[in-house]
């Protein structure tokens, strides 16, 4: 790529990958939550794996490492709900935490905790897809 | 048990997960995690059917309680009809991870399939559990985005290929049932099954009733490969990895296809004269062209295929002539004995088709074809495959004393007794053509005087595969005692209760 497109890409994919995490962290309180601001996140990595590209060896690497996170992320969201069935109300995906002030960025129990692990399986499986199409037509192509 | 109810899903969910991070460092890991797994839903199963006097279990996810009797949560209903799907899903299930053992070594990447596998069980798990229609779309979703997965598993062109139609195929079928749930909301302003049951049934607007009715038949048929909609089925289940083909022709097709029209159509909409002579058409010509559609099949898993959909075709006359009769007054008792056929033929059908696929990997693994021209004389070389093939194959045709012979006879009994005369003479026409067919795979393969001709050393399949084949093929056998006092009251009597107290579910769910 040229040099205006990574100038470029560098400049905006911080502003994108800050993006998705407001959504996320903020998914309680806005529209959009977990998934919409995963995309996001995953966006920005595709945005710059686009732009400066990579080699197949590291881009292996990077999808075992998306993989493996992806995996955990979901699993921690399986466990956050799972102890819902041992606190309070004694049930699957209970909400056990205290709610706080209704508006305000740490309330609504747990359901922030699921939007951000929730964010990290989105992103990390979109960009574990992503990579999987870019490894398969770099092999193709050889 | 009551709040075990959950780990249905949570556990095959959670080792999906934890075996492509573990499975990674640990050998074997994912074999015994899976293994462990299903053997642990087994046990809760058959716990809850032997001690639970099938009550029903209503488990309220988060536990949101419903306001002024209108359920705002999603509910999970275990009841005599769920349960009985389970048993047959984890059980299946157990078996063909017993068996996917030494057949998928040929395979790389073994961590996959397992996860897949654990998947496709839990959305199955969610499907039959859940009371919610929305919820049910989305573990629908999960058992068949992870068997388009697994169809493709060996990554060759037919698979490939097969897998693609499935998916539009399946993605069709996804758009409509998703269609005709949001017709629903919009109409009741409800997800629960119970509520929208409850609030249809005060309702005078039966146009759109029935024009949901039509698009969520024909969805659920396209999953459950009813004759219209079957063309992605013989593809799609003869290209799998053998375990996998014995999944979703044993158990997929029921638990996501045939459990949805029963639950729906029974328990949720007020039984119609239309939907039921609609549903009885269907299942007539399933059986009957399934039928014909399979003599002329040359490759083994083909013909396997074309089979399932005839013999859900009787499941679902089963089920269809059980509404005709329930609709027109007619005994409650013969309503009864036709859905009590339906719904052995089914567990049976889970058996002796999920052996057969296995006995059709069992031969692919020792010969490498799959094509009943080039085989013959394999008896000698494989005697266990041989005779546990032999088994199933009596048991589909409906040879006594195979269980096939009691469900296929007690559809034909409520046929004559409800005075549906040609559908009794059709399923005994149809269960020639079965054993027609079924001795063409018998001499083909094992019994034909010229031998196997391949570069392949023909042997017995190793033990882990002859053991499921083995426990299956007494199965075969032991489940025809289903059909006795005393053992009926168990299994299969809670099942046929749940469906014909009717709209009952709903007030037994929400508590009017």
């Amino acid at each position: 790529m040229s040099k205006i497109v990574k100038t470029a890409t560098g400049l905006l994919c911080g502003v994108v990958f800050m993006y998705g995490l407001y959504i996320i962290t903020h998914g309680h309180l806005t529209p959009g939550g977990g998934f919409a601001g995963g995309v996001l996140v995953a966006g920005s990595f595709i945005l710059l794996i686009l732009a400066y590209g990579s080699d197949v060896l590291m881009l292996r690497k990077e999808e075992t490492e998306s993989s493996v996170t992806e995996s955990s992320a979901i699993l921690i969201v399986l466990i956050l709900a799972v102890i819902g069935m041992f606190a309070g109300g004694a049930a699957f995906m209970n909400n056990y935490f205290q709610f706080g002030e209704v508006g305000e960025l740490i309330s609504a129990g747990v359901i922030p905790l699921y939007n951000i692990f929730i964010g990290m399986e989105v992103a990390s499986a979109l960009l574990t897809i992503f990579l999987a199409f870019v490894i398969y037509k770099k092999e193709v192509l050889k | 048990m009551d709040n075990l109810v959950i780990l249905f899903v949570i556990v095959p969910l959670g080792s999906a997960f934890l075996i492509p991070i573990i499975g990674k460092f640990i050998p074997h890991f994912q074999k015994a995690l899976s293994l462990l797994a299903l053997l642990f839903l087994c046990t809760l199963i058959l716990n809850y059917l032997f001690t639970g006097n099938s009550q029903c279990i209503i488990y309220k996810v988060a536990g949101w309680e419903a306001v002024e009797n209108v359920p705002i949560g999603i509910y999970l209903v275990l009841d005599g009809l769920s349960a009985f799907l389970l048993l047959i899903i984890n059980s299946i299930g157990f078996l063909v991870v017993f068996y996917s053992f030494s057949y998928m070594r040929k395979y790389t990447a073994e961590n996959y399939f397992y996860t897949l596998l654990c998947l496709m069980i839990a959305g199955m798990n969610g499907v039959v559990l859940t009371g919610d229609l929305f919820n049910l779309y989305v573990f629908l979703e999960i058992a068949v985005i992870a068997s388009y997965a697994l169809v493709a598993f060996g990554i060759e062109k037919d698979e490939l290929e097969a897998s693609f139609k499935y998916q539009v195929l399946g993605g069709i079928a996804s758009l409509l049932i998703l269609l005709g749930i949001s017709l629903l909301y919009w109409q009741t302003k409800t997800l629960n099954m119970a509520d929208i049951s409850h609030v249809i049934s005060t309702q005078a607007d039966s146009k759109t009733t029935l024009f949901i009715q039509i698009i969520l038949i024909t969805g659920f048929g396209i999953k459950g490969a009813m004759i219209p909609f079957h063309a992605w089925l013989p593809d799609a289940h003869s290209s799998a990895p053998s375990p996998i083909s014995s999944m979703l022709s044993g158990v997929l097709i029921k638990a996501i296809g045939i459990y949805a029209i029963i639950r729906l159509f029974y328990n949720m909409f007020a039984i119609t004269y239309e939907i039921a002579l609609i549903i009885t058409v269907i299942g007539t010509l399933s059986m009957v062209i399934g039928g014909l559609l399979a003599i002329g099949q040359w490759d083994l898993k083909r013909l396997l295929a074309y089979s399932s959909i005839s013999q859900m075709g009787y499941v679902v006359i089963g089920i269809g002539m059980g509404m005709l009769i329930l609709i027109s007054n007619g005994d409650k008792m013969v309503a009864s004995m036709a859905v009590a056929g339906g719904l052995f033929h089914l567990i049976n059908h889970a058996v002796f088709k999920g052996l057969l696929f296995l006995n059709a990997g069992a031969i692919e693994y020792a010969t490498g074809t799959r094509d009943l021209k080039q085989m013959g004389g394999l008896a000698k070389d494989m005697p266990v495959t041989s005779s546990t093939s032999m088994s199933a194959s009596m048991a589909i045709s409906g040879i006594p004393p195979f269980n096939g012979f009691f469900s296929k006879l007690l559809i034909i009994i409520a046929a004559i007794k409800g005075q549906y005369y040609l559908l009794a003479a059709l399923a005994v026409l149809v269960s020639i053509i079965t054993l027609a067919y079924f001795l063409k795979f018998q001499r083909y393969a094992f019994f034909n005087k010229t031998k196997y001709t391949g570069s392949a050393l023909v042997k017995e399949v190793p033990f882990t595969m002859a053991f499921s084949m083995i426990v299956m093929g007494v199965l075969c056998l032991v489940l025809s005692l289903l059909i006795f006092p005393g053992i009926r009251e168990i299994i299969l009597s809670p099942a046929v209760e749940v469906l014909m107290e009717t709209t009952e579910y709903s007030s037994k769910i929400i508590g009017l």
